[in-house]
């Protein structure tokens, strides 16, 4: 069984269509994340999140007018089904973190609601103590977050970096820059959808965040592949039809691959709950766009760079400059 | 060919069953109550926190205390020496955390000085002298970093005690890659407050000599014009009797809490809540000599720079003592707890806690376990709907790749957190692709008019090395992802190494022999894909 017979799209014809949407997409998403910000999860703005499970259900408006200062600050939702009588409170920081004080916000939310006659909470949930309970409270204090971008940016950094000197040394400096800057492109477009849906960037959706950069890394080098493979039978055809050509005898594998990971991860968005919620969109996200980018941003990158550079076929061993790449971004930007 | 086949046969069989063994009997055995050796249980894959339930503790070690501690101690040994030897410089004082100064040395004695100054600060500090015969002397950079770094483990050794005495059952404490944080994971604890509060509680136990109260602040300042003399210092008083009172000590302290041997709560005289305590025979001849030279003074027991009380000394205490001054038995309990497991060498700092109830984990590992089999099985349905009877081998593939990933963690003693299922999520999704890789590449051998067992031959020898590319470049970004992450994305590229080492070999190894296993039976050689 084959989905698609002896496919022969041209893609490289529409390379500058897609640099110029996703420029689009990355600085109008851009905008929108400088005017209104990406909603940012605990671990990150520091602060105290408190889940509460109650006997009756409960009335978020009287939780909220319950909270020290009225709940000014306070962020006041149901949490997962219903059914389960969850409620999330999120309060930013109060205070200094030093000592025991770190968790004086998580405790006057409790003993705020209990004032209110909201509860009586108390205690953690457990099998034995189903209801009117804490079934979870998270308090981060001001340092973890810097630190946590601090060295997630850092990874992520050097990962690439990681890379690009290997993809290469085995293929050529711009298969290198371009499966870079593809991932890289895969980050901001998934980044710029999670703020505009509001997802909170969560220590979940970074390990999404994670995943997508190695789903997208794997779904270039896979068409990568097959384009070195045909440069040794096409050596006369120029490179937009060896592209091509790659692309499209791999069409059948995007789509049955991206589609399966795809179906997998719908399913996880769907019955994960409430925790994996995040997780899952960014991956559904990441998925598409890393598809996407794979052939869109990628190869029409080193079609870009052997169409203007020197055409050389021997696979070249040097570390990439960064310089060219750059060059690269601002002539699509310039289009 | 047959004969290899079943060697590869017999090596996939006993791959099969080590990790399966390892990884899928001990959860399968836990929930349905089979029979299962302890050393295996113990094996079992581990759940975090954010699964299981329990808190999380994450904390800071303030190593400047430690310093301090150090660079105090030394400069009251040095002038003791002066004292002795008539050196009267006009001010020794320590500025945190490293440095202490001598001030105005007299000009006669600054060759006396020095030799006694090198002899006891002369390995660890750098003398430099300051204008008007003063000296500073600063703590060298190596020791400095031995000294934080050695603060760093004893804290972890402490807190691991204490934690211990607690009653956590499979409690982690890690530190954060190389910096001064530590991580103190406790499954299944729910009274966090008190946790807290005993592995905070930085109980330094010190026994020194009252020179003047109890009293006020103004009175006992009265007594000295002013200004207390320099092996001197005031220190506030705690509990039922001493709040608001106000003792002048010693500085140093001839015994202290690392002198103890062993601590328990008990009761005093009055049936009051006590801790007693007995000490280590250094600690016992030490303990004997001060309150021997000493009968009819003050000692005070000082808890955390707190004078807890101040008992007379009416004879020669050796080996075994007792602390009273206002105990509930929960804080005598807490206290004995604490002396115990040993002082901490620096306070900690709060920076981070996670409560997860036992009900929000289970649910969660609930909800995921299931939406990711419902997940991987459409993934299934379509593979074997979509390449017949080789999709048959692919899941065969992705099953195995489940089970050696499960048994590989769990013999290598990881946890299972959500970012580490995220790590699962995308090794199955590569392992999927390799499949099709290899699938497509042989129907395009098979569409260019080659024989089944020459197109599945090239199919598997040509995507190997797409495979391997995918693979390496993914374990070159796992690399550095482990390298620069904090515990989380540590996870997440633990599981995704293992991972990818665990799909070259499903989906090439095992992939290739169910194909000649298959090839093998057929007198022509046909495909169904």
């Amino acid at each position: 069984m084959r989905i698609f017979k002896n496919p022969n799209y041209d893609f490289v014809r529409w390379t500058w269509h897609a640099l110029v949407l996703s420029w689009i997409v990355i600085i109008a998403g851009g905008l929108y994340v400088w005017k209104n910000g990406i909603p940012k999860g605990v671990e990150f703005t520091g602060g105290s999140i408190v889940t509460m499970r109650f006997e009756q259900n409960p009335d978020l408006d009287k939780i909220r007018a319950a909270l020290p200062g009225g709940g000014a600050n306070a962020v006041v939702q149901s949490y997962g089904p219903a059914a389960r009588r969850e409620v999330m409170v999120r309060v930013p920081l109060v205070g200094a973190e030093s000592g025991a004080s770190l968790s004086a916000a998580a405790d006057a939310v409790v003993a705020s609601i209990n004032q209110a006659g909201l509860g009586p909470l108390s205690g953690t949930c457990s099998p034995q103590k189903p209801a009117n309970c804490v079934s979870g409270t998270q308090i981060v204090g001001p340092t973890v977050g810097r630190e946590l971008t601090r060295r997630g940016i850092l990874a992520t950094v050097f990962a690439l970096a990681g890379i690009l000197v290997y993809i290469a040394l085995r293929f050529r400096i711009s298969f290198a820059v371009g499966a870079v800057i593809a991932t890289v492109h895969d980050l901001l477009i998934t980044l710029v959808i999670l703020a505009v849906f509001r997802f909170e960037l969560s220590l979940n959706v970074i390990a999404a965040l994670l995943t997508i950069t190695g789903y997208s890394m794997n779904d270039t080098i896979v068409i990568f592949d097959r384009v070195r493979e045909n440069m040794r039978s096409m050596r006369r055809d120029n490179i937009a039809d060896v592209i091509n050509k790659a692309v499209n005898q791999m069409m059948d594998r995007t789509v049955i691959t991206g589609g399966s990971t795809l179906l997998a991860v719908t399913a996880l968005y769907f019955f994960g709950g409430e925790v994996l919620k995040g997780f899952a969109f960014t991956m559904i996200v990441g998925i598409i766009t890393g598809t996407y980018s794979s052939v869109f941003i990628a190869a029409a990158i080193v079609v870009i760079w052997q169409r203007r550079g020197p055409a050389r076929l021997a696979p070249s061993a040097a570390v990439a400059p960064t310089a060219p790449a750059k060059k690269t971004g601002k002539r699509a930007r310039a289009s | 060919m047959y004969k290899n086949l079943r060697w590869k046969v017999l090596t996939i069989f006993a791959v099969l069953v080590v990790f399966g063994g390892i990884g899928v009997y001990p959860i399968l055995a836990d929930r349905y109550q089979w029979p299962a050796p302890g050393w295996l249980k113990a094996l079992q894959l581990k759940l975090g926190l954010d699964l299981k339930g329990g808190v999380q503790l994450v904390m800071r070690v303030n190593t400047d205390d430690a310093l301090k501690i150090s660079t105090t101690s030394v400069s009251e040994q040095l002038r003791e020496a002066l004292t002795n030897s008539g050196i009267t410089p006009a001010s020794i004082s320590v500025v945190p955390p490293a440095t202490f100064r001598v001030e105005g040395v007299p000009p006669a004695n600054d060759a006396q000085f020095r030799t006694a100054a090198d002899e006891i600060a002369g390995t660890n500090y750098d003398r430099n002298p300051l204008a008007g015969g003063s000296y500073e002397f600063k703590m060298k950079p190596l020791v400095e970093r031995a000294l934080r770094e050695q603060a760093v483990d004893q804290a972890m050794q402490t807190i691991d005690r204490r934690v211990n005495e607690l009653g956590v059952t499979e409690p982690t404490i890690a530190r954060q890659s190389d910096s001064e944080q530590l991580i103190v994971q406790m499954p299944g604890l729910t009274d966090v407050a008190r946790a807290k509060e005993i592995i905070r509680s930085t109980a330094i136990l010190e026994f020194r000599l009252v020179e003047a109260g109890p009293s006020s602040k103004e009175e006992l300042l009265k007594q000295y014009n002013g200004t207390l003399p320099g092996d001197m210092e005031m220190l506030p008083g705690t509990g039922a009797e001493g709040a608001g009172v106000f003792y002048v000590v010693k500085k140093i302290a001839p015994v202290t809490g690392q002198d103890l041997r062993v601590a328990r709560p008990g009761l005093d005289e009055n049936n009051q809540p006590a801790v007693m305590f007995e000490l280590k025979s250094a600690g016992a001849t030490k303990f004997g000599k001060l309150s021997g030279e000493n009968l009819g003074r003050y000692l005070a027991i000082i808890l955390d720079n707190k004078v807890v009380s101040a008992p007379k000394l009416e004879g020669r205490i050796t080996d075994s003592g007792r602390i009273s001054g206002g105990f509930t038995p929960e804080s005598a309990n807490d206290l004995s707890l604490t002396l115990r497991s040993g002082a901490l060498p620096a306070g900690l700092t709060y920076l981070e806690e996670n409560v997860v109830g036992p009900s929000l984990g289970a649910d969660s590992i609930r909800a995921g376990v299931i939406s990711s089999v419902v997940g991987l099985f459409l993934i299934m349905l379509f593979i074997v709907w979509y390449y017949k009877l080789s999709g048959v081998n692919a899941v065969i593939a992705l099953i195995f790749n489940l089970i050696i990933l499960l048994g590989l963690m769990a013999y290598i003693g990881a946890t299972m957190t959500l970012p580490g299922i995220a790590g699962f999520v995308l090794t199955m999704g590569m392992g999927v692709d390799s499949n099709v890789l290899i699938f497509e590449r042989i129907k395009e051998e098979l569409a260019a008019q080659r024989g089944v067992r020459a197109a599945i031959n090239a199919g598997f020898q040509r995507v190997f090395l797409t495979l391997l590319d995918t693979h390496v470049a993914s374990l070159i970004a796992a690399a550095f992802l482990f390298q620069f992450g904090t515990g989380p994305i540590r996870g997440f590229a633990t599981t995704l190494s293992i991972g990818l080492f665990v799909n070259l070999f499903t989906s090439i190894f095992v992939s290739k022999t169910l194909f000649e296993l298959e090839l093998s039976k057929r007198a022509t050689p046909s495909i169904s894909i």
